[in-house]
């Protein structure tokens, strides 16, 4: 689509106003041990159970990077369609808080491993819009402090302490609350069929900082044609925002408390912000006093992260075919709207699932069952795919007895909640239950002509109403327990009826 | 490049350190001294020269994705002024 009038304006005081929003998204990689130390990353263990000497930062102990952690960022760089660096450098990043044991973040400032990519981003109306990445550095995660446990005391657990993390940092691309929420479901899906991070934002997996500002209209694309920030107004992060609801809400909120200042005379300090998810508020965070100054240098303990060609080649050999790839797939191949094919492979195991129901099924209709019946059973039991009653083998077999005509759809959708309930196959439910569709025009004329001898008032109305006919099929129906085939009660009553159904 | 007071102070509290106040103005005079000393470096021409990372020739040792190390949170936590069941305590953080 054009990039020309995708900005959402706000109506000021003083006229409209247009949002600019980057995301800079902490996603913790996938591993069996931390960045730099042979800890387990293992989520909810006993408190300091998972760190070694290396995370609680005693004297003397040294660094060792995890070689699969490299390869997890060089293969999100490589979904991001972005620069691999070859030679990129760890940094100290200097501050005190107490879940930080080591007195400094070792990070990458000045030369990440991954350099600029970009996203296809699916908004829910049908379009996409491309997000710039600026870059992709490996960090540390600091420890966990809790506040709450005590009135006096703070509580530090440093189980996240030193687990990779991958910083993925986008351009000021995204033009309104429902962009940046769809960039991030975007990629943490990637993300999830990379199996680089598992996406998992309920136990802090993917944290975003949220960078807002605002700009009268025209100022952005003034922005874009000389890549000046000046065109922009004075940005503030909302830090550690941990959903993509939160995330929107605090979007909305930044850009009205920055249009109020900016028109109330005032003007906007760049500070850090957090966002406060029960009040739905953005609340200044630290003082500028205390402005941060982290002294960034290499760190001694490492050399520089040199990659080897073949290291890159064999990482993107083993690249699996991403949702955008797919996406295009499902829709030349099994002849799905884009509409549906984006639903399907929206989660993997999703994609996966309707692969292997349609396996020489009507493809159409099995991406119906699973969009309606299917999302809407699991949805209610608050269950993912993994975990569906209905396998996709058995919905697969359950199409074909509607494509064979063994049952009608209109069956089909109670042997459904039948299958949904016990896990039976849907041949055996079928059989049990006789709900063997009735084709033999003999049983269905019989109903047929009971349904117009008990209803001859029904009849005489067919001249000015024909749409009553519907209400015989229905009759037919029921008589026959829905298993008569739809087609040819329609067929039978209007070879009976004929020339007294109205025009 | 010299070292002033005000950059000294400002160091000082970045690194949490304690310097008496009649500490400063010495304390700036050595470092702009071992500033100068150091800046005897830029007489060399190094437009053509390598950074050097490592004195000798060496990569970036990289270890397998194996778990070998932790599961001794007592031991964690036994250095420290404060704990309690194996979290460490420290005084109120409030941001």
């Amino acid at each position: 689509m054009s990039e020309a009038k995708r900005a959402k304006t706000i109506e000021g005081m003083t006229g409209p106003w247009e949002i600019v929003i980057g995301l800079e998204v902490h996603a913790q990689v996938q591993s069996e041990a931390k960045l730099f130390s042979g800890a387990s990353t293992t989520f909810g263990a006993e408190p300091n159970a998972n760190v070694s000497l290396v995370d609680a930062g005693m004297p003397g102990m040294l660094p060792v990077i995890n070689d699969f952690c490299v390869e997890q960022a060089v293969r999100t760089g490589l979904g991001l369609n972005a620069q691999i660096n070859k030679v990129s450098v760890f940094d100290r990043k200097n501050y005190f808080y107490p879940d930080l044991p080591q007195g400094y973040q070792i990070s990458q400032f000045k030369q990440p491993i991954v350099g600029e990519g970009e996203v296809i981003v699916d908004l829910p109306g049908g379009e996409s819009v491309t997000v710039r990445i600026e870059r992709l550095h490996l960090e540390q995660d600091a420890g966990k402090s809790l506040h709450d446990q005590d009135p006096n005391h703070t509580y530090v657990d440093l189980n996240r302490s030193g687990v990779a993390l991958m910083e993925i940092v986008s351009k000021p691309d995204m033009r309104s609350s429902d962009e940046a929420a769809a960039y991030l479901k975007k990629l943490r899906n990637l993300l999830r069929y990379l199996g680089t991070c598992d996406g998992n934002m309920d136990e802090g997996s993917m944290r975003a900082d949220v960078n807002v500002s605002i700009c009268k209209p025209g100022a952005y694309e003034k922005f874009r044609e000389t890549g000046s920030f000046s065109h922009l107004g004075t940005r503030c992060e909302i830090k550690n925002v941990n959903s993509m609801k939160f995330v929107a809400q605090a979007i909305e909120y930044e850009a009205r408390r920055q249009i109020d200042v900016v028109e109330g005379g005032g003007t906007v300090n760049q500070e850090t912000r957090l966002f406060d998810n029960k009040a739905g508020v953005t609340r200044a965070m630290r003082s500028k006093e205390e402005a941060h100054d982290y002294r960034y240098f290499p760190d001694p303990d490492l050399l520089p992260l040199e990659l080897e060609d073949d290291f890159i080649a064999r990482i993107k050999a083993s690249i699996p075919e991403l949702p955008d790839a797919k996406k295009a797939r499902f829709v030349s191949e099994y002849g799905l709207s884009v509409y549906d094919a984006g639903l399907l492979v929206a989660e993997r195991e999703t994609a996966a699932y309707f692969e292997e129901a349609a396996k020489g099924r009507d493809a159409k209709a099995v991406a119906n069952w699973i969009a309606g019946d299917l999302f809407a059973s699991l949805n209610r039991d608050n269950k993912s795919i993994d975990e569906s009653p209905v396998s996709a083998a058995a919905l697969g077999e359950m199409v074909g007895l509607i494509s064979d005509n063994t049952i009608s759809g209109r069956i089909a959708k109670d042997v459904f909640v039948i299958m949904y309930a016990t896990g039976e196959a849907p041949a055996k439910i079928v059989e049990e239950k006789g709900l063997r569709q009735v084709t033999d025009t003999g049983a269905i004329g019989a109903a047929v002509d009971e349904v117009i001898d008990a209803n001859p008032a029904k009849v005489a109305e067919l001249l000015k109403k024909p749409k009553l006919l519907g209400w015989f099929v229905g009759e037919v129906m029921k008589k026959t327990q829905g298993k008569a085939n739809p087609q040819a009660v329609n067929d039978l009553l209007r070879a009976k009826l004929g020339d007294r159904i109205g025009e | 490049m010299s070292v002033d007071e005000k950059a000294v102070r400002r160091a000082a509290r970045l690194a949490r350190l304690a310097i008496p106040e009649e500490r400063l103005a010495p304390m700036a005079a050595e470092l702009t001294g071992i500033m100068e000393w150091v800046e005897q470096l830029n007489e060399l021409d190094t437009d053509h020269v390598e950074p050097m990372t490592s004195v000798r020739p060496m990569r970036l040792h990289r270890r397998a994705d194996v778990v070998t190390d932790g599961g001794y949170a007592a031991d964690v936590v036994k250095n420290a002024p404060s704990s309690e069941d194996n979290f460490f305590v420290v005084p109120k953080v409030v941001e």
